[in-house]
Order: C-alpha cells, then structure tokens, then sequence
C-alpha cells in the first residue's frame, strides 16, 4: 500500500462519520439585493439599523391624534392598546405602571415596534419621518426630553431611558 | 364532560337513585369492597399501582342477555360516507379552544387550549393554543422565504420546498406560553375551567430541520452569540434567543402531529425552542439575523420580563420551570357521591423530564405518589394518575410535580413571596382545587384561605 492510499483510508475512516452526521444539501442560495433589504429591519440599543430621516415632536402630536388615540387614549394614558405614559411611574408601587417612561429600557425599541407593528391596521404604514415624529411626541409625552423637539438616528440612539438600568438577566449571560 | 368508565349494575343503581343525570357523572367504577384499600396518605390517596392490579377486576363483568336484535338505530342503516379530512363527533362540539381577543383589535389576543376535556399527552393540532399579537397570516408557501443574515461568512435564502429536502427529527414538545396561568398572580383566585386558566400550553410531535443545520451552512462569525428571530406576520414578531441554545436543540419546524404545519401554528415555517416560553417560538420565520447582541424587541423588553417587589425586572427568564395540574377533576367538574375515582391531570419542565408528581387531598398536609403514564419524555407533557377514594367531605386536591433537575413546583406562597404579584409572567405554583360537600370543584388559594379578595386590575395587553 502507497502512503498516500494509507493517508487516503485514515481520511475517510476519520472524517467520513464526522461529516455523515452534519450531511445536508446545502440549498442556500445567495439572496437578491432587494431581499436582503426587504429582510433588514432590527433597530439595535446602540442605534445600528437607525434609518435617514427625521420627525418632531410636534408632527408626532399630530400623528398620534390621527392614528394612535383610539388605542391608547388621550397622552398615551391608555385604552384597550394599553397605556404608554402616565400612571403611577413608581415600579416598586402596590398598582405600579409600566409605561415608556417608567419601564421602557431602550428608546431604539420604540423605533423598530413602531415602524413594523403600529398602527395595528396597517403596519408598514409610516414612513420613516412619521416614526421619528411618533417616538419624539411619545418621549416627550413621558417626560424625556427630545433636544431641540427633533428625533434622527443619532439623537435617537442617545437617549437613555429612566429604567435604562432596571432589567437582571436570568437565563443569558449578562454582557 | 363525560369520561364515565365501566360500572358495575349496583354501582349504576346507586348512582341513579341517589343523583341526577347531568352529564358530569364521570364515577370511576369500583367492583370490590371499600375495606380493601388502605390510603397511602390523607382524605383516601390510594396506591398508584392499585388500578394496575385490579383492572382485570374491574373488566369482568357479567354480560347480560337480551334480545338478538341490538336497539342501536346506527346498527341498522348505513353510516356516513368517507371524508378527506376527519372531524370530532357531532357530539363533541363543546370541546373548543376559549377565545379571548378584543373587538378592536380580534388578531390580538390568545385562544385556550381545553386541558379540562383532553386526556393523553398530544393535543390535536386544532386544539392548541394560540397567541397572536396581529391576526393569522394566510402565507403562500412558494412565496415564502426564509433568510439568514447579519453576522455570517455568507447570507443565505431557503425555499420552503429547498427545506423539506433537509434531514429531520421528530420530537414531543410542550409549547408554553410566558404569560399561561398568569391569573394565579391575582389576589382573588379566578372561576373558570382548568384549561381556561392553565391552557397557553399544549403538545405536539414537532418535526423539522435541526436549526443548527443552517447556521453552519452560512457559517457564524465569532463573537456573534445571539439570533434575532423575525416572524412574518403582520406584527413582525421579533425575538432574540441566544445561539448556544439555537445550536443545542432548536428546530425549524414543519410539520405538527404529523401533518404540514397549520396556519395558526406558523405555516409554512416555525422555530421550535424546546422548553423554553412561547414567545421564542416565532411562527411564520422568515429572518434569522446573527448578531453579537439582543436586538432588545418590544416583546423581550416592555413585555415578557417581571417586575419584582423591588423595582428591578427579570428580563430573558427563558426557561419554563416544572409545574402540574390535575385536570380530571378540575375546577368546574362536579364529583357523582362519595367513592371511587381516578385523579388525573399534566406535568412538565422546560428543564427536562418530569421525574415525580405527588397529589394531595388535604391541602398539602399529607402526599402520595401519582403513576407516570409512560412515555416520560423531556420537555414533553406527562400524564399522571392516582386512584382515590373520596369519603363525600369537603377536601382540597393538589399536585406537585419534581423535575429531574431536582426541581420542585412551589407553593403559591413561596412563589408570590418571591416574586410578588405584578412579573404577571412564569408563574408555575402548586394549583389547588377545592371540592365542596357536594363534589362541585372550584378554584382556591390554601395558603392565603381566609383573606380578603380585592378587586385586581388587570391589563388585557398584558
């Protein structure tokens, strides 16, 4: 037997059962641009996947009457889409509420929910000014501050909210 | 309900002399003197291997003689044709899931499964429990796509018919929601049927792609430990689950119970994260995003975490941990008279296997050790069952299960003193079912008896 035959059998006696387990057929395909867009939607906490654009506080008041109140009542003081703001803020309260301000860790959230989820009867609806303007009136409609009354990417994803620091993780290793 | 077991004539007369007929008679039957049992523990437990020796007992009744000509109408015409797709008896239309969604948003909300009137392990495909957050979407499976991207060597897109074509395993699985029996949370506990207070869980044999399949076909770059899972529905669910548990044992589910997924389960695609809350098991997949961080979703963050008595929120509890329930009977049930019955009811840990469940008929003061049906699977309901002899006093049924991490399903007290009462989700505490002198069944606190109900806001979005 020629070592490289030799070489060959301890290849394929070793690595043989090792891929059999893992055999697949491997089907992926590259996708097309338009899908790889169409499929990257996430807004992270430190503002990756934040869009262009921009919204005020005020264009945001004037979207949440239109759109929102129904839902969430008057100020985001709840509805039968639940309250946003107001309430009792104190989490350690008999009858605590969980609203943006009170409970909310990140502001990037409101973000990525709005623009994929809200309103119910329309999602993907808003374009991306109108979501910025929806999530400055709704900061400010829970007591943070939006500087200068204007939302973008980069004022977005500096905002820290007040419970920024109130979440312990239980079954994942914290960072 | 009605799950009357074989009785004895004198059995059946004394039943019908003494009680209605309402069709909640689900009498055990006894064929032998009540001085043969001893109780394994308080308010007449028996032994859990006692209907295993007597059963043949209990088959070996004398047939009666009658007539040749049988009364049965159904005996002498012929029955009903062949049908594609089989249905429950006419006679079993109540047994349905509880729907509970507002008018104004109907896509919002959950439907129950009915624990109460189910019997096995495996729920029928159409009796498990939903939660959708914006309707059921009617996808088109040769549109469908499912996408893997972010931090891998290469972005991948899978046809639904390129997945059909990759190796599968089958698996029972529970499914269970963050928020089931979150009503035990209340001060006051609540009236309704044990499936409509304990049934966002059910179970299924899933069948599917190993996820891990996938993530190596598109090569995972270090440092990324976390999948973002997108669902296509018009909420576009969206979850973060860590990748050591994606690689371990997750699945891309296709089938349920043996047929393509159904539409309100995920059609044509869903991820299957066994033991772990409902929530992660996004239907409708169409994105896997690889990235080094949770993305920090609506539902990870303002939804399916805990407030606790200090202020501070448990965030990613993921596990669902061990936790029981007698279902037959149940709250809502009525008991036929003193005698013989068989307990019956779930247990499941999202840690494992199910290793022992223990029932209680005085409140927890005394235990005896149900009998596992087999199989005994992890992750995977196990029906228990115990033989008990009610002596017709007012009593308190419980059962506690062990999981074979050690484990053991705690009481509401020690839960609630925990926790307190407003993390609304992972509640699993010992269920109590209170049986009054005249065998009707409702739902009970033992551990605050006595203390004032309040009223209980409740948020339905929750």
């Amino acid at each position: 037997m020629r070592i490289g035959e030799g070489l060959l059998w301890c290849w394929l006696a070793v690595a043989m059962p090792l891929q059999a387990a893992e055999l697949t057929p491997r089907l992926g395909v590259k996708p097309a641009a338009h899908t790889l867009t169409t499929h990257a939607n996430l807004v992270f906490p430190d503002g990756r996947g934040l869009p262009a654009g921009s919204g005020s506080v005020e264009q945001g008041a004037r979207l949440y009457a239109r759109l929102c109140v129904a839902c969430h009542g008057l100020d985001g003081r709840g509805g039968p889409g639940g309250e946003l703001s107001g309430g009792n803020p104190d989490l350690r309260a008999a009858q605590p509420d969980r609203t943006i301000g009170s409970y909310w860790p990140h502001a990037t959230t409101l973000f990525d929910f709005i623009r994929r989820a809200m309103p119910l009867n329309a999602p993907w609806s808003l374009n991306n000014d109108e979501v910025y303007a929806l999530v400055a009136w709704l900061l400010e409609a829970n007591g943070i501050r939006v500087p200068n009354g204007r939302l973008d990417a980069a004022t977005l994803a500096a905002i820290r909210m007040p419970n920024r620091d109130g979440f312990r993780w239980i079954d994942a290793p914290a960072p | 309900m009605n799950i009357t077991a074989q009785r004895s004539p004198e059995l059946t007369r004394r039943a019908a002399a003494r009680l209605p007929s309402d069709g909640a008679d689900w009498r055990y039957h006894a064929g032998m003197a009540e001085s043969e049992f001893t109780p394994v523990a308080g308010n007449g437990l028996l032994d859990r291997r006692l209907f295993l020796t007597r059963i043949l007992a209990f088959g070996a009744i004398a047939p009666t003689v009658h007539a040749t000509v049988p009364d049965e109408p159904w005996m002498k015409t012929p029955g009903a044709p062949f049908t594609n797709y089989g249905s429950p008896s006419a006679y079993e239309r109540g047994v349905v899931r509880w729907i509970s969604a507002t008018d104004r948003a109907p896509g919002n909300g959950v439907s129950w499964s009915p624990l109460h009137e189910l019997d096995g392990i495996v729920t029928p495909s159409g009796l498990h429990f939903e939660r959708h957050h914006n309707g059921v979407p009617q996808i088109d499976p040769a549109r469908h796509r499912l996408i893997v991207n972010g931090a891998v060597e290469h972005a991948l897109e899978f046809s639904v018919e390129s997945l059909l074509r990759y190796p599968r395993v089958s698996r029972f699985l529970v499914v269970e929601c963050g928020g089931n029996s979150n009503a035990g949370w209340r001060e006051k506990p609540i009236q309704t049927s044990a499936g409509y207070f304990h049934g966002l869980v059910s179970c299924s044999e899933w069948t599917g792609v190993p996820l891990r399949l996938l993530l190596d076909e598109a090569g995972v770059s270090a440092g990324a430990d976390w999948i973002i899972a997108e669902g296509a529905d018009a909420f576009g669910m969206t979850i973060s689950l860590p990748l050591t548990k994606a690689r371990d044992d997750c699945l891309l589910a296709l089938l349920q119970n043996g047929e393509r997924l159904r539409p309100e389960q995920g059609y044509p695609l869903r991820l299957l994260v066994p033991g772990w809350e409902g929530v992660l098991n996004v239907k409708w997949l169409r994105t896997l995003t690889l990235a080094r961080e949770p993305v920090m979703a609506r539902n990870e963050t303002a939804r399916y975490t805990e407030l606790q008595p200090d202020g501070s929120a448990r965030m990613f509890t993921f596990v669902n941990a061990v936790k029981s329930l007698l279902t037959s009977p149940s709250a809502g049930m009525r008991l036929n008279g003193a005698g013989f019955y068989e307990l019956s009811g779930l247990a499941w840990s999202g840690r494992g296997r199910v290793t022992k469940v223990e029932v209680s008929a005085d409140a927890g003061s005394s235990w005896a050790e149900a009998a596992l049906n087999e199989p005994v699977l992890p992750q995977c309901f196990t029906r228990f069952r115990l033989p008990w002899h009610w002596n017709g006093e007012p009593c308190v049924l419980q059962s506690r299960a062990t999981d074979e991490t050690g484990a053991v399903q705690p009481t509401r007290a020690a839960l609630v003193g925990e926790r307190g009462r407003h993390g609304y989700f992972h509640y699993n505490a010992i269920v109590s079912w209170q049986v009054d002198g005249d065998g009707a069944l409702t739902h009970t606190y033992v551990d605050v008896a006595g203390a004032p109900a309040s009223a209980d806001p409740f948020d339905a979005d929750w």
